[in-house]
């Protein structure tokens, strides 16, 4: 599904991620682990393609087609989708409206109402997207945005952060949701989650972890046992082992 | 008769004088450039004007068929063609011709004509009182309830030529109107002036939203001069859409909120395209206990435009308050956008605010549409659009999705 093979990345002639090399088959879960500013966000952001986010070494297969050079939303309407840890409020364009848009495209045929109402945001769809919502909104808003969009690969970035307990569940749910239903139909949904509080492993079954530190994967195993040793050892470990 | 004389004579002396003073704004016009229209044959039906006429009154809000209109008025050039009030309104409002208005009410005259307007405002002004005038007369009688629009229509089909117009419209005591009015050109028409003089009188307990509709040629200019008077409980809404190229536009309508808890907002979507210099504001002042007031701007920026977005608000009256909310786009680098928001209190308790923002649009949300699959000039117009939001308006979900609609083509044109 998703191969990436030395890629380095440079943020504003900055170099973030320095030799990563990647693979995620069709229908597994990965997630990442790594202290801050060590290049999660970053990955994430290069495999979606975001302009600032310049590819200056290496290549990135999506479904055995080289991406590394493709706009963004010729990457989303390949089947690569996005849940942004912050993503930015657009007054003046409706949820619903883009949602609607999302639900319709790649032939898709999405019901935009009913996913809202199981996230509880039927409210919000006539409302400016993403403006004044709440955290545990914004997240659901992010959600419900990505189930209409039906990616292959699904990019979750920091999905469980500034979410209160009551939200956590319906998310985590639906996030499980979004990456298993897909198996349902034979069609596989892969996912790479970025963590920090691994709370979302409780709703998700993970297959693999990578921990990353200064823009290279130093570790990787199966997922709960990577989590379990950065929650008992931190990533000090890690770093003796880089 | 001899008060009525004298009130003409004192009104032709002012004009007189004033008839080479500047406008406080924009681009003084040579008023000798242009010629008066000819006159033109009048018509049983707006359905049966020629096909380019009917298009063009269509592109400005008007309805041929006149289903969706409770009644309409249009004049073509120096004509007023055609009047018509449907069946089911015919006790509620009346249409007239403003001379014939006149004819009929000669105590319009002293109460109405230039009572909101000054004539001696600038050299438009006085040129309209000085040069023979159309316009039209819209009364809607007291305690009726309009549910469905007026309509009128003030075009010019000829080059070089002055439009000068006067309009009336009286809204009686619990009355409630909405009038769009759709002014514009026959495709043939590159250059001229139009100068409309409008004033409004809202009665006590009424309501009338005012949505005016301009669609003009690049090399064409606009001078139109309006303002309102509101009583108690009173309600004046106006809108003003402009999306099609003009040489120049300098408008800067006003409400007087004399009446307790009256209230009055003026929305205005701009489009600002090719060279056109647009000046455009909206005036409010809070005179009457409780009076309020808010007044809206969404102006896009194209090409080589300017717009100029003015916003006025004064206070007398310690009970009420006022905002102004002025947004534009600058999606041009040859373009210009000056916000000038004007606050001025004369009574300490009154409550006057303002914000003003330009800037471009920002990237992180286009690049956020784009990872939902939009490409990126769908994206800018998506955001575009939803800046341009129609639901300032206020209007009846029809005229509504009409005006949408006629912004996504200003769009598609622009792209």
């Amino acid at each position: 599904m998703l191969k990436i093979e030395d890629l380095h990345v440079s943020v504003d002639n900055r170099p973030i991620l320095n030799g990563i090399d990647l693979e995620v088959e069709e229908g597994e879960t990965h997630i990442l682990l790594g202290p801050n500013g060590g290049g999660k966000t970053t990955l994430l952001m290069s495999i979606l393609g975001m302009p600032r986010y310049e590819v200056t070494q290496g290549h990135i297969f999506f479904k055995g087609q080289d991406i590394t050079n493709m706009s963004l939303d010729e990457r989303a309407r390949l089947g690569i989708g996005m849940m942004f840890q912050k993503p930015p409020a657009v007054r003046g364009v409706k949820l619903a409206q883009i949602a609607d848009i999302a639900a319709h495209a790649r032939g898709n045929n999405i019901p935009v109402a009913a996913v809202a109402e199981k996230l509880n945001l039927e409210e919000h769809l006539d409302r400016d997207l993403n403006y004044g919502f709440s955290g545990g909104e914004l997240k659901r808003s992010e959600l419900l945005q990505l189930v209409c969009q039906n990616p292959e690969l699904v990019l979750l970035d920091e999905p469980e952060s500034g979410v209160d307990m009551d939200n956590i569940s319906l998310i985590g749910n639906m996030i499980n949701e979004l990456l298993r239903k897909d198996k349902v139909k034979g069609r596989k949904v892969s996912g790479i989650i970025v963590t920090h509080t691994g709370y979302i492993l409780e709703y998700v079954n993970a297959d693999k972890g990578h921990i990353l530190i200064d823009g290279k994967i130093v570790c990787s195993g199966g997922a709960r046992d990577i989590f379990d040793e950065v929650r008992l050892h931190g990533f000090g470990r890690c770093q003796q082992c880089q | 008769m001899s008060i009525g004389l004298s009130y003409e004579e004192d009104l032709k002396a002012k004009a007189k004088n004033a008839i080479n003073k500047k406008a406080a704004y924009g681009e003084d016009i040579d008023l000798s450039m242009f010629e008066e229209p000819d006159e033109e044959e009048t018509v049983d039906e707006l359905s049966k004007l020629p096909r380019e006429i009917q298009e063009a009154a269509i592109a400005s809000g008007i309805d041929p068929t006149e289903a969706s209109r409770s009644g309409s008025f249009m004049q073509l050039d120096h004509t007023v063609i055609y009047k018509n009030i449907q069946k089911a309104y015919g006790d509620k409002l009346e249409i007239m011709d403003i001379n014939d208005a006149m004819a009929r009410y000669p105590e319009i005259r002293e109460k109405y004509w230039w009572r909101a307007v000054k004539v001696d405002q600038d050299k438009y002004t006085a040129f309209s009182e000085l040069h023979p005038v159309h316009g039209y007369f819209i009364r809607v009688f007291a305690g009726q309830k309009v549910d469905k629009p007026i309509q009128s229509c003030l075009m010019l089909q000829e080059n070089a030529r002055v439009q000068n117009v006067h309009n009336i419209i009286i809204v009686e005591e619990g009355a409630e109107a909405q009038v769009i009015s759709g002014c514009t050109l026959t495709p043939q028409v590159e250059n001229g002036l139009h100068l409309g003089i409008s004033e409004f009188f809202v009665e006590k307990n009424a309501k009338l939203t005012f949505t005016m509709i301009h669609n003009w040629a690049p090399e064409f200019h606009v001078r139109p001069r309006s303002a309102a008077l509101v009583d108690d409980n009173g309600v004046f809404i106006n809108n003003y859409v402009l999306l099609k190229p003009v040489r120049s536009i300098q408008s800067f309508p006003s409400a007087r909120l004399i009446g307790e808890n009256s209230t009055a907002a003026f929305n205005s979507i701009l489009y600002g395209l090719g060279d056109s210099d647009i000046d455009v504001g909206s005036k409010i002042i809070l005179e009457g206990k409780g009076s309020s007031g808010q007044a809206v701007s969404r102006a896009i920026v194209n090409d080589s435009s300017k717009i100029y977005a003015r916003g006025a608000l004064e206070s007398v009256q310690d009970d009420s308050k006022a905002h102004l909310d002025c947004r534009g786009i600058l999606m041009s680098p040859k373009g210009m956008m000056y916000a000038v928001p004007e606050l001025l209190s004369r009574a300490p308790g009154s409550y006057l605010s303002h914000e003003a923002a330009i800037g471009p649009i920002a990237e992180e949300e286009v690049e956020y549409l784009m990872s939902r699959g939009l490409t990126k000039d769908e994206a800018v117009s998506l955001i575009t659009r939803g800046f341009m939001d129609v639901k300032i308006l206020g209007l009846p979900k029809m005229l509504e999705d009409y005006i949408s609609k006629m912004i996504e083509a200003t769009q598609k044109e622009s792209m």
